[in-house]
């Protein structure tokens, strides 16, 4: 019932995806999901063919747009399990803009980035997340940009579940991509991902040296204790669920979805536009 | 027919008066033709409607104005150029007007008295039934429909001091259409969406398409389907197309600078396979053109928006009836080939209310989308078929998986760059044309069969071509005839052909600069226009003006 296969990728040899993709497979199983009622969606990049290599509904769509498709196919029906695997390019750069307000909209879909730090599909480039000074083929000097801060950025928008996670260490991914999976409403996972093609600065031993996890005692509730740990983004890393609170979804604040049935069981009633109709005689 | 012209600053009440003026004069029996000429701001300026009303169908506006309400001396100045020998200018006293034409009205006093300023529209409301010699039997019970509870009374006294104080100068029969419905081009494409079964509509607010929006947000609740604000319009689309896949009939809308930001996602909606209805209001461009004004200047890009090549559909609304059924069909079309249906409407239409015959449902089969069942061994989502349709089943709905792939895929859904499959699901998708084409409607003809000089239009030109053609041929029996284009891609191309054949000239009536229509069907048939009739100055081509051009034979 709940097994999820896994196909064959093409993924450089040693790259961070295999075990997302492997801690994904083990913590939708552990979750008990049943794989014909898992949507997994993707934009453009390496990250982004994850939907691709695992048995369930895939959708594969443009560069950067795989939130609001995600968004809308869990509005229609959300009997649905909705993950979102892609980039950071995808989700930071190109698709900045829906990042920000699907963190407002709180629909209960599951977002995880695997964030490499490097453009990988097209050999290379900085991405939002690279780190100032990094020389790539066409950040020839060394990038320019202040490197952007997704987890930070997710707090102060007010995301309700903002994990960080590390490739590497695939027990604690697993175990923080079953809570994310679980908590109803927008859940950001930003999974800090060698690229072992095109970046040569954020390798796995760069991670491995600089990632702990959060104390047992740290508190997720407090919200100016979690932007401080999400700025920790240097020679310690700190990994686990930064911030959670409980807020309602997108669906529990749609009068229109709000404890009904699945927007796409619904049956449409003749008689209501007959009636709409009358309102214009 | 009489035509009145009401016009003043933005934020002086001319919308309400305009929207329960027609209203009553609908309800006394007439045929009620509004246009709306907004300019791109929310206080000052000048702003004018035009109801043009009779005991008879009216397809198109007028410039030549029987009276006008004249909030302000703007109004008077601008629009007295159209005023009619015998016309009127209905005004306050407060107006500096020395018409001789003018009836100036204590309006403004009267409205104050009555308690509120803003009933002074109701006055002159009043004023013009008795000018046109309308009773004020009906007043009170459609007031009752057009005004809230606590303002009811208020306004009917407004209604019979202005009733009062005027004369009876014009006298006209009843017509019959006290039954029919008085909508806007925007309604009836809204409404049409909601009988098809719309579940989603996304959009981005962009004049002049907000009105759909806004329409259908207001009916969301009542009818069950959900209307999201995007974020931006690539949002709005990337949504629609989600929810179509996840099993919505799904909608999105918006004017020509952000269909120009969707158009990637069309192509996705070509590829992927995913039923889509998108909606583009033309207003002038290129950018951000002139915001609230019309033109009919998206033609060419939207038959060809997005890389590649995919099957799609374009449909031009010609009017708010054509606007209601052909958005249902929209739906059906895309549900069942699979494909973007787009649908071209204007600000003119969007905006312009009409006097419709009442939406009949009965006769309209609405297809119910695909919800899929069980299949034996693998499902195949993009199947190789004979017809090019493959069958569509909805993610979690049953034991298969449902992959959408905005690469180049197997029939699995897997991304692939083998040449043949590539050929293979090329030629899949685009023989879904063929079939398309043979459901196409052909334009609609008017007037005299054997007509010697052929007009041709598409979309919201319809109504004053029609005028035309009937004025035309009352002058010259028999000479003219004219072709409307509903449907515009693929292109319909039978009676084109059989007609022009025939026709010594062929003029194009187009709201652009270039004669889109004009060179997709040479483009398509070979058929050479012989000259033009162009308008691209944001307003809409009359009856009148298209006479006024043809007789002066075009632009060559």
């Amino acid at each position: 019932m709940c097994e999820f296969k896994t196909y064959e990728t093409a993924w450089c040899p040693g790259c961070g995806n295999f075990s997302i993709l492997q801690c994904l497979k083990t913590a939708l199983e552990e979750l008990g999901k049943d794989p014909y009622e898992v949507l997994m969606v993707g934009g453009i990049g390496q990250a982004a063919k994850t939907p691709q290599y695992i048995s369930a509904n895939s959708f594969c769509g443009l560069h950067g747009r795989s939130l609001p498709a995600a968004v809308a196919a869990k509005i229609t029906n959300e009997k649905l399990t909705v993950i979102v695997d892609t980039g950071d390019g995808d989700s930071y750069g190109e698709g900045g803009n829906h990042f920000i307000h699907n963190i407002r909209r709180n629909v209960d879909i599951t977002h995880f980035v695997h964030d490499n730090q490097i453009y990988g599909l097209t050999k290379g480039q900085a991405s939002p997340t690279t780190s100032e000074g990094q020389i790539t083929g066409v950040q020839v000097t060394g990038s320019v940009n202040t490197p952007l801060n997704p987890v930070l950025m997710a707090i102060a928008a007010g995301a309700g579940f903002v994990a960080r996670a590390f490739s590497g260490d695939t027990k604690h991914l697993t175990e923080i991509m079953k809570q994310a999976i679980s908590y109803p409403g927008y859940a950001i996972v930003d999974i800090l991902q060698p690229c072992i093609s095109f970046n040569k600065v954020n390798t796995y031993a760069y991670y491995k040296s600089r990632v702990y996890h959060l104390e047992e005692d740290y508190d997720p509730s407090n919200k100016l204790e979690a932007m401080q740990r999400a700025m920790e983004f240097d020679d310690r890393i700190p990994i686990g669920v930064l911030y959670q609170e409980q807020k309602q979804t997108f669906h529990q604040k749609n009068i229109v979805l709000a404890g009904r049935e699945p927007l796409v069981d619904r049956i449409r009633d003749n008689s209501v536009i007959n009636n709409l109709i009358k309102e214009f005689v | 027919m009489y035509n009145i012209l009401v016009g003043g600053a933005a934020g002086q009440g001319i919308d309400t008066t305009v929207a329960n003026l027609e209203v009553l004069l609908k309800k006394a029996g007439y045929y009620v033709f509004t246009i709306r000429d907004f300019m791109s701001r929310v206080r000052g300026g000048h702003n004018f409607c035009m109801i043009r009303f009779g005991n008879e169908m009216i397809t198109s506006h007028s410039n030549q104005v029987d009276g006008m309400i004249a909030l302000d001396d703007d109004t008077v100045e601008l629009h007295k150029k159209n005023l009619k020998e015998d016309g009127f200018i209905l005004c306050d006293t407060k107006l500096s007007t020395t018409d001789a034409k003018a009836i100036k009205l204590n309006m403004n006093g009267m409205a104050k008295e009555l308690g509120n300023f803003r009933v002074s529209g109701s006055i002159a409301i009043g004023a013009i039934l008795k000018l046109f010699g309308i009773g004020m039997d009906h007043v009170e019970e459609t007031m009752k429909t057009l005004v809230k509870e606590a303002y009811l009374d208020m306004n009917l006294k407004a209604v019979k001091l202005g009733f009062d104080s005027v004369e009876t100068r014009y006298s006209i029969s009843n017509g019959n259409f006290k039954d029919w419905m008085v909508i806007s081009g925007s309604k009836s494409l809204a409404l049409g969406a909601i009988a098809a079964g719309v579940n989603f509509y996304s959009a981005y607010p962009m004049s002049p398409s907000t009105a759909i929006m806004e329409y259908l947000a207001s009916k969301s609740v009542e009818a069950d389907f959900v209307v999201e604000q995007a974020e931006d319009e690539i949002a709005a689309i990337n949504m629609a197309i989600g929810a179509s896949y996840a099993g919505a009939r799904a909608m999105t809308g918006t004017s020509g600078g952000g269909f120009c930001l969707k158009v990637e996602a069309l192509g996705l909606s070509g590829i992927a396979e995913i039923p889509l209805v998108a909606v583009d209001v033309q207003r002038p461009g290129p950018a951000t053109g002139l915001p609230t004004r019309t033109e009919q200047s998206d033609l060419k890009f939207v038959i060809s928006a997005a890389q590649g090549e995919f099957p799609r559909m374009v449909i031009a609304l010609k009017n708010h009836k054509d606007a209601f059924y052909q958005t249902i069909r929209a739906f059906d079309i895309a549900e069942k080939y699979q494909i973007p249906v787009i649908l071209l409407s204007d600000q003119y239409l969007g905006d312009s209310t009409a006097t419709v015959e009442p939406f009949d449902l009965s006769n309209i089969k609405v297809s119910e989308p695909s919800k899929g069942e069980y299949q034996e061994g693998e499902y195949l989502r993009y199947q190789l078929t004979e017809s090019g349709i493959s069958p569509r089943l909805i993610p979690g709905k049953s034991r298969n998986f449902v992959s959408a792939d905005s690469d180049e895929h197997d029939e699995r859904g897997f991304i692939t760059e083998s040449a043949d499959v590539r050929n293979q699901m090329m030629d899949k998708r685009m023989k879904k044309l063929d079939l398309l084409r043979k459901e196409l409607l052909e334009p609609e003809f008017l007037g005299e069969v054997n007509c010697e000089i052929l007009l041709i239009g598409w979309g919201s030109t319809y109504g004053p071509i029609a005028e035309a053609v009937h004025t035309l041929n009352k002058a010259e029996p028999g000479k003219y005839g004219a072709l409307s284009f509903g449907d515009v891609y693929p292109l319909p191309t039978k009676v084109l052909k059989e007609k022009a054949s025939k026709a010594k000239q062929i003029i194009n009536i187009e709201q652009n600069a270039t004669g889109q229509l004009k060179d997709l069907i040479r483009e398509q048939t070979g058929i050479l226009c012989t000259s033009s009739i162009l308008k691209y100055d944001g307003r809409q081509i009359s009856g009148e003006e298209i006479v006024e051009r043809v007789r002066k034979g075009g632009q060559k």
